[in-house]
């Protein structure tokens, strides 16, 4: 038989394209009208309850006092993820020391902060003054350098600095020594080998291959960070929820209020979902395999058509 | 003239496991020494041992006439600083099987990172420098890749040109082609075959039987921790003495 005849053949005339008949999914259309029916409900008693008083959402929305709440807000939580951050790396560099007091220390704080509720550490920042009426910066049993009384020292944004910060900076410090971790040990011994010091290895090789690991999870804690600045409100600290409190405590208008800040709280949460989604493409330059899924492509397949994997 | 490595009973430990019982070679100033053995011999522990990169616990290791880790006192070792170790290694270049190319940099930023952190060489000159020495092995066109869009062979010629770049006295290599597809074998062993004809100083660990006879000065067999046999690659290679040598011979070709 004349194999190469027949190979010949097959190779010169290419077949016709496939024009299949898309896969029907009745399932999805039921589900998507339950979900879109419900959805209907909800946003019509939401529209027309008198409780929600929207003419006084409207009001109140873009008031000064608000935006002002909204930008202290922001503020705080770039200031306050930023310390949590810093401290984080260093905690978990610190961590990942072969010196056990190095290592032991950081133990110890990432025991103690993620061990007690957030609000009672603000409430005990907010009252330091009770505990240590005075605070001194020296060295111990030796001179003194710094000398101040400490309610002068400890105000809002201080108290603010160190309950969200070095709380935050305990989940950071997991977060980033997972991220650690989760880089090649031969990356480590390629870089040893061209003579580059523990440090430089750290910064350069390390630190920015574990950023693929460590964003993900840091977008979420910005997240809660931002929502966690409300309970900045036992200190009295002018962030939203305190500028909406102030005005409800004067015109009891409580609910409308709280929808106004829960507004400006999903504006924010929104932008930062986008920064983070930029943040993201940018680490994973080198690792091509990020998930490409997007919305768009969903809508697409939604309703028939092959579904890939 | 010293020799380039000097080896006297060389021991090293993992805990309890002795791994090297007694290494005792040299190799010359551009020679290139094959070191061939089965899987877990203690070919890549030998090779981090020369590189700093693990200490020995007996014998004494020279690179360049300078002792490796230690600094000799009178009749004590003292230990060397890390930025000392640091400094020798950079002057050992090194190469490893699963190529470790740092993915979040372009092959171009791959090569010229350690000269401008480690040797303070201006960005500059270490982009000229390392524009042609990616060229030298080839790579001309692919500066401004990432490794993920590379093969696994012209991974491993970037690998050669990042450790050539620190311009190295000594280059070490472990299984380099290991890890590659047959085909790609060849380009990995001709950049190889280059710089060994340049006078390069290299100590290869592979089982690249032709390449050891072609390039090779001398060749050794290790197993179990110790060096079998040594000698010319013809000898070893082509009619060993030891039945150990033979057996692992066999399995290999
Ligand atoms: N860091 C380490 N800790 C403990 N044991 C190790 C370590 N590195 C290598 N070994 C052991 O040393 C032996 C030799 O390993 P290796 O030098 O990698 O051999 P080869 O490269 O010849 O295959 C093996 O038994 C291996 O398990
Ligand atoms: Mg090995």
């Amino acid at each position: 038989m004349d194999t190469s005849e027949l190979t010949k053949e097959k190779r010169t005339e290419r077949p016709e394209e496939i024009k299949a008949v898309p896969v029907r999914h009745p399932g999805r259309w039921i589900a998507a009208a339950i979900v879109l029916l419900f959805a209907a409900a909800a946003v019509r008693s939401i529209v027309t309850s008198q409780g929600f008083q929207w003419h006084v959402v409207g009001h109140y929305l873009f008031d000064s006092r608000i935006l002002h709440g909204v930008l202290a807000t922001v503020y705080l939580t770039a200031l306050c993820q930023g310390i949590g951050i810093v401290l984080g790396v260093v905690a978990a560099v610190m961590r990942l020391s072969p010196n056990p007091i190095v290592s032991g220390a950081s133990w110890l704080y990432i025991w103690f902060f993620r061990g007690t509720p957030l609000l009672v550490q603000i409430l005990f920042w907010y009252n330091i003054a009770a505990l240590f009426p005075t605070i001194s910066l020296g060295i111990p049993f030796g001179p003194t350098f710094v000398h101040a009384h400490a309610n002068s020292i400890v105000t809002p944004l201080v108290t603010a600095m160190l309950g969200l910060g070095l709380n935050e900076g305990a989940y950071m410090s997991e977060i980033v020594r997972a991220g650690i971790i989760s880089v090649d040990e031969g990356q480590t011994l390629a870089a040893q080998s061209l003579g580059m010091s523990r440090l430089q290895i750290m910064r350069r090789i390390v630190l920015p291959q574990a950023m693929r690991v460590i964003i993900p999870p840091t977008g979420n804690e910005t997240i809660s960070m931002l929502k966690n600045t409300s309970l900045l409100i036992v200190a009295s600290y002018g962030e939203l929820l305190f500028s909406a409190q102030s005005i409800y405590d004067v015109n009891y208008k409580v609910i409308p209020l709280l929808i106004v800040a829960s507004i400006w709280y999903l504006v924010m949460t929104s932008v930062l979902y986008v920064g983070q989604y930029f943040v993201e493409r940018r680490f994973g330059r080198g690792f091509t395999r990020a998930e490409r899924a997007t919305m768009r492509s969903r809508w697409l397949t939604f309703g028939a058509g092959s579904m890939a994997r | 003239m010293t020799a380039m490595v000097k080896a006297e009973a060389v021991h090293k430990r993992f805990g309890r496991l002795e791994v090297l019982k007694g290494i005792t070679l040299e190799v010359d100033r551009g020679e290139v020494m094959c070191i061939l053995g089965p899987s877990g011999s203690g070919k890549s522990t030998f090779l981090r041992c020369i590189n700093h990169l693990d200490k020995i616990n007996a014998g004494r290791l020279y690179v360049d006439g300078e002792l490796v880790g230690y600094r000799e006192r009178g009749a004590k070792l003292h230990e060397l600083p890390e930025r000392e170790v640091a400094r020798k290694r950079a002057q050992v270049g090194m190469v490893f099987q699963h190529f470790h190319l740092f993915p979040h940099m372009t092959a171009l930023e791959n090569v010229t990172l350690a000269p401008v952190q480690v040797s303070k060489v201006s960005r500059d000159e270490a982009r000229k420098r390392g524009t042609e020495l990616l060229g030298r092995v080839g790579l001309a066109d692919k500066l401004n890749t990432y490794p993920v869009a590379l093969s696994g062979g012209q991974q491993q010629r970037v690998a050669i040109a990042r450790a050539l770049a620190m311009r190295p006295k000594l280059m070490l290599f472990d299984e380099p082609t290991s890890a590659l597809d047959p085909e790609l074998v060849g380009e990995v062993l001709e950049a190889m075959r280059q710089l060994a004809r340049e006078g390069m100083t290299m100590i290869v660990v592979t089982h690249e039987m032709g390449f050891a006879r072609e390039v090779a000065d001398k060749a050794v067999f290790m197993d179990d921790g110790v060096v079998v046999e040594a000698g010319q690659p013809e000898d070893v290679l082509g009619s060993p003495k030891h039945e150990r040598t033979r057996t692992f011979l066999s399995k290999v070709l």
